[in-house]
């Protein structure tokens, strides 16, 4: 049951991910992307919870590894985009 | 599920509407940054929630998250704007890696290590999740190569490599249809399975050429999403398919907006390195011939224009330009003339990556103008300026049926009253086609290195 559950999961979301990014314009597509991939950086939650004590040598090296490798997608995607959205200005309102 | 576990995995559902409202609000400029810290927020939530769940290993969790961290902050913050485009290659692979790594994790730990034998369900995503995750990362490094130069952009071909492609594909079924057999014996499967991964991540970018890029950029885009949503299904974690769906979808999005920008199927730019195919007709005779204009002459022309319009391309981005571009503009803007950048999709190497050029070179993003309605107007624009872009401009995607990029939507800049080309030499450009802009009637070449000739027009604007 849980299989069809997580499919389930998985048809809508793909679903509601077309529905809501549809109409992107051509000037956000970097940052888009960027933030979008900062997102995938999710598997970070997975690699911590599936943590658990007791583990072999090789487990706690891929285990870290992956901690790692989707810790530096998590925080480097959300700062690139918001350093780069930080850029995209109007010209009346030039703050910074 | 005990109560704690409950409770973290309500504060998912909270995580995943903050993906979604931050992804909405990334599809327009005036709400985008607001939208990336609600998704950052969404993303904390969910690292503080998992923390408490029962029974992990802190101290390597903490270790990888130190690394992590700091090596994501410092590029995040550090590396120039000009990289974007390998950037957001190399966190695309990891995005990738990452999920390989995890059913790798969860194999051994979990399944192999423990002598017990996964769900037929789970040994069916689980290499899945490891065959797309590999292919994320040697494909997004390889375009991370080709994207800094590290591997020459041109494509890469050998005979059959499409047949040996497909012979991959199909000879991974095996092992995997071994590993699901029996997962506990299965091991040295699984780690064929992800070496044929690699290889074949690597097999399927090498061949694909700079111009294609953006279409590549946004596939792996795609990719490192369902690979999360992958890694998911082997942990049975709602999050991660939401999450990795969301970005799978949006990723798709962008590849169809890059290949409908280049009149190309997914398949054609993903099989044939772009040229090879095509035959390479000769583009017909050129009529007309080549003037050149010099820079002082150029001025004259810039002093009197009402309107100028400046079409970016890949040029620009390696000549270092865009900050003169920007001084250029204003000085023009001061001397009344209209200035607009009119930006084509699939112009440089990512997509949106001539706004990021240009918008960290202070150009506001009201001046950038898309391809739809620069062509709307282009007829009354008085200079169009065409500065490190070929194909884009190519009038034979619109007049010439035999061209290889027929049918490809352009910035007809050739309908301006005046086009002066910013180009090094009459080389043709990366699909090796002859662009008839550069010799028709109203078009003035203006030879050198795009930032030397911006830097000249701006010296003359200024005695």
């Amino acid at each position: 049951m849980t299989a069809v559950f997580l499919t389930f999961v998985f048809i809508l979301s793909i679903f509601l991910g077309f529905e809501i990014i549809s109409k992107v314009p051509s000037t956000l597509h970097t940052p888009l992307m960027s933030g979008a991939n900062a997102i995938s950086g999710i598997t970070l939650i997975g690699a911590i919870s599936s943590f658990q004590l007791g583990q072999t040598t090789a487990g706690i090296i891929l285990g870290t590894a992956a901690v790692a490798m989707a810790a530096i997608n998590v925080f480097g995607g959300y700062f690139v985009t918001d350093r780069m959205l930080s850029m995209f200005r109007k010209k009346d309102t030039d703050e910074k | 599920m005990n109560n704690i576990d409950l409770i973290i995995n309500f504060s998912y559902v909270i995580s995943a509407v903050l993906f979604i409202f931050g992804l909405k609000l990334l599809s327009s400029p005036e709400t985008a940054r607001k939208g990336n810290l609600l998704s950052a927020t969404g993303m904390l939530l969910a690292i503080v929630m998992v923390l408490f769940s029962s029974g992990l290993d802190y101290k390597w969790i903490a270790l990888g998250l130190a690394i992590g961290a700091s090596v994501g902050v410092f590029a995040g913050r550090k590396v120039p704007m000009t990289a974007m485009p390998e950037m957001v290659a190399v966190f695309n692979g990891f995005g990738g890696g990452a999920s390989l790594l995890l059913a790798w994790f969860e194999y051994i730990s979990r399944y192999y290590g423990a002598g017990t034998s996964p769900p037929l369900f789970t040994s069916i995503v689980m290499p899945l999740s490891i065959f797309i995750g590999g292919i994320t990362f040697s494909g997004s490094m390889v375009a991370y190569g080709k994207l800094s130069g590290k591997i020459p952009g041109r494509p890469y071909l050998f005979k059959g490599q499409q047949t040996f492609n497909v012979a991959i594909v199909l000879l991974a079924i095996l092992p995997a249809v071994l590993f699901i057999w029996n997962p506990l014996t299965g091991y040295p499967w699984f780690l064929v399975l992800i070496a044929m991964a690699l290889i074949f991540g690597i097999l399927t970018v090498i061949p694909i050429g700079g111009a294609d890029m953006p279409v590549v950029i946004s596939l792996l885009n795609s990719y490192s999403g369902l690979a999360a949503c992958a890694a998911g299904f082997v942990i049975r974690n709602n999050i991660l398919i939401v999450a990795g769906s969301l970005v799978g979808a949006s990723g798709l999005i962008l590849t169809n907006i890059m290949c409908k920008a280049m009149n190309r199927s997914l398949r054609n730019v993903l099989f044939s390195g772009f040229g090879s195919d095509s035959g390479m007709a000769a583009g017909g005779e050129q009529q007309g011939e080549v003037e050149p204009i010099s820079a002082a002459d150029a001025y004259y022309i810039f002093e009197a224009a009402h309107s100028v319009a400046f079409v970016p391309g890949y040029g620009l981005a390696v000549a270092q330009a865009q900050h003169q571009l920007r001084e250029f503009g204003e000085l023009l803007e001061e001397n009344g003339t209209e200035v607009q950048y009119a930006i084509h999709p699939v112009a440089g190497r990512m997509p949106g990556h001539m706004n990021v050029l240009l918008s960290e070179a202070n150009i506001t993003y009201d001046q950038l103008v898309e391809m739809e309605d620069i062509n709307a107007i282009i007829d009354s624009v008085d200079v169009a300026v065409v500065i490190g872009a070929n194909d884009v401009v190519n009038p034979a995607a619109i007049n010439d049926e035999s061209s290889p990029i027929y049918g490809m939507p352009i910035i007809e800049a050739h309908r301006a009253k005046t086009v002066i080309v910013l180009k090094r030499s009459m080389r043709p450009g990366f699909a090796g086609i002859e662009n008839s802009l550069f010799f028709g009637e109203n078009t003035r070449m203006l030879f050198g290195d795009a930032r030397e000739t911006i830097a000249a027009l701006i010296d003359q604007f200024k005695e």
